[in-house]
């Protein structure tokens, strides 16, 4: 079972500059960051007509479906996988066993150069998650929910 | 698991409808996306066949409000009930905070529920979960036909444990809301344990 994830201010601001600087290097669209359960995390590029949640979820899907198929050819996983559309292509890598950074481009960029950011930029994440996660772990009584009454939850469905 | 940004003030719960195939999972869901005011929710995705059967999931998010400055999330998911797309159920239930499992209660369904409310159990033992610990309401769903088997019947058969039960009738929506609101209370309440 996964280890709750949060997400501190701390890491969010080192998390958004590797995204903004992975787009910058790769002549990227844009770039996505998102939890192996769906959850969005981030992003930076060209994202204002793009349904990120719904992304979000997808591409979680797809990179467990894919996982799925490599354990059934003995493979630990695929740890990239690339789509290639018509104009605009996706290149999804699983960073740290508990995310994925998407990074969308078009023929203004190679997959050779993508693979290449990519690269560095995953194991950079890789370093990151892993003080995120032990973090979480000595933080986790300090949650802000620990405080919240049944009141605060009736109230969400008041109405 | 739900996952907690405190950078963008969110808080995200991952809830999963189970049940066997055409017990009404992706109609809850349908239900919820045509009664929820825009703003609180997303697309709908449904994955499916051309005959309109779920093939990899169905996923609707939603926003429920705030709790103390933090805004909650969930995303609910469907199964694929078919009992051959087990492999998919599998991968559904990755990070999943809360389930709900939709009965159906016609009496000829039993077997179809307690196959599926079984597989449930040894899909998230998978994971590393157990159905007796998680956050889990069940639905006793199509209670408005004629074939339906006796409440009680299906408490004792699919229910011993006594978890908040409802019964329902997805496509008028009779339940869909309560039972949404009961797993959503409890996914809250073990979240403020720490979960």
């Amino acid at each position: 079972m996964d280890q709750q994830m949060v997400m501190y201010e701390e890491e969010f601001k080192l998390i958004s500059a590797i995204c903004e600087r992975l787009t910058r290097e790769a002549n990227a669209k844009a770039v996505l960051l998102v939890d192996k359960n769906g959850q969005y995390i981030t992003s930076h590029g060209e994202i204002d007509n793009l349904d990120t949640t719904s992304l979000a979820s997808l591409t979680a899907g797809n990179i467990a479906a894919t996982s799925g198929l490599a354990k059934l050819i003995g493979e630990k996983e695929f740890p990239n996988v690339f789509h290639e559309g018509e104009k605009d292509n996706l290149h999804l890598s699983i960073v740290a066993q508990r995310a994925i950074l998407v990074v969308m481009f078009d023929q203004r960029s190679s997959l050779g150069l993508v693979r290449l950011r990519v690269k560095k930029a995953s194991e950079e994440l890789g370093g990151i998650f892993v003080t995120m996660i032990a973090k979480a772990q000595s933080h986790a009584q300090g949650t802000p929910f620990a405080e919240i009454t049944d009141d605060d939850i009736d109230n969400l469905f008041s109405e | 698991m739900s996952f907690i940004n405190y950078s963008s003030r969110e808080i995200n719960c991952k809830i999963v409808y189970y049940g066997p195939g055409l017990c009404g999972k992706t109609t809850n869901l349908q239900y919820i996306y045509n009664k929820t005011n825009p703003e609180a929710k997303g697309k709908m995705i449904s994955l499916a066949t051309e005959t309109e059967r779920t093939l990899f999931f169905d996923f609707l998010p939603l926003s429920l409000g705030e709790i103390r400055g933090f805004k909650t999330r969930f995303h609910l998911y469907t199964v694929p009930g078919q009992v051959f797309y087990d492999a998919s159920r599998k991968l559904i239930l990755k990070g999943v905070d809360g389930v709900v499992f939709v009965a159906d209660s016609q009496i000829e369904r039993m077997e179809a529920n307690l196959e599926s409310l079984e597989n449930l159990r040894t899909n998230l033992a998978e994971q590393g979960y157990d159905l007796d610990k998680i956050p889990f309401v069940i639905q006793y769903n199509k209670r408005d036909l004629p074939n339906a088997a006796e409440a009680p019947e299906l408490r004792r058969l699919l229910n011993p444990r006594l978890v908040p039960d409802f019964d329902a009738s997805a496509t008028l929506g009779n339940g869909v809301f309560d039972t949404l609101k009961a797993i959503a209370k409890l996914v809250l309440t073990e979240l403020k344990k720490g979960g």
